[in-house]
């Protein structure tokens, strides 16, 4: 992709944003009890949101605060702290010296094959003109450029997001339900 | 920023793979498979940059399956739990064989 050069303070806050979301992932799975982890992962996610910003991803980068981080992650706590997970287990609960020598040996092979992949080449007609994103943005807002697609082309998948929701949902129920054991089938 | 983005990205979600295979605790795991996730967000959000908004359409569609999953996930982790007091994955072994 050729681009023009970008100002000096939006490389900047990109890398440090890209910084800070690594190392808090780093630090969120070295962490042994489940409610630090959960922050560090929250940290995560709000450095991811402010990397959507700076991609032109207004909207995806709100919704990532409110629903990521706003939502989902609270659930997760809300869960560790209904089990009274909180505390760091005195074992702690890493697997053991083989796992990790091939968890890392297994992420070594995914990252150089990830690597590998960015270096595909896209055709350049499929391209967008430069900025196109960033004038879209500034011409019709934030919002209209995703929902223009989103309840066009994309409706029909829209519609079927609903029936994935309300599955979830009854799944969420019948499974936490007390009581009565649930026969499958 | 496509490169850098592809990056970063490349970097989590190893993280997140590498947190699945290492740690025993099951909301954890989760935890790691909802950064994953987030990774392939990023990726989407960087190509919408330059090919064109549908990508930022899908990470919406993946942020609603991430939903749904946790929804769904959560309520199995309670269930196994009011079933075998622990969430520890070394212990729940019923499938192994």
């Amino acid at each position: 992709m050729p681009h023009n050069e970008l100002p000096l303070f939006y490389v900047f806050h990109f890398y440090l944003f890209g910084i800070i979301a690594v190392a808090s992932a780093i630090a969120f799975v070295t962490r042994k009890s489940p409610v630090a982890a959960a922050l560090w992962l929250v940290n995560t996610m709000f450095s991811l949101a402010a990397l959507y910003v700076l991609l032109d991803a207004h909207f995806i980068g709100v919704i990532q605060v409110l629903v990521y981080a706003g939502a989902i992650m609270v659930v997760f706590l809300f869960v560790i702290m209904l089990l009274n997970l909180g505390h760091a287990s005195d074992v702690g609960d890493a697997r053991g010296m083989g796992w990790k020598l091939a968890a890392g040996l297994v992420g070594l092979a995914l990252l150089a094959q990830v690597f590998a992949l960015t270096k595909v080449h896209v055709p350049e007609a499929l391209a967008l003109p430069e900025n196109a994103i960033a004038n879209q943005v500034a011409a019709q807002g934030a919002i209209a450029p995703v929902a223009g697609p989103l309840f066009h082309q994309y409706l029909l998948a829209f519609e079927v997001t609903s029936v994935l929701l309300l599955a979830a949902v009854v799944g969420a129920v019948v499974l936490g339900r007390r009581g009565e054991r649930v026969d499958v089938g | 920023m496509l490169a850098e983005s592809l990056f970063f990205s490349a970097v989590l979600f190893t993280i997140g793979v590498v947190g699945v295979l290492t740690r025993r605790n099951a909301i954890i795991v989760f935890m790691c498979v909802e950064l994953m996730l987030n990774a392939v967000n990023l990726t989407f959000v960087a190509f919408a940059q330059v090919y064109g908004v549908a990508g930022q359409v899908f990470v919406f569609f993946v942020m609603t399956v991430a939903a749904a999953e946790a929804a769904v996930g959560l309520a199995i982790i309670i269930a196994l739990f009011r079933h075998r007091h622990t969430v520890d994955l070394s212990n729940i072994n019923l499938l192994k064989g």
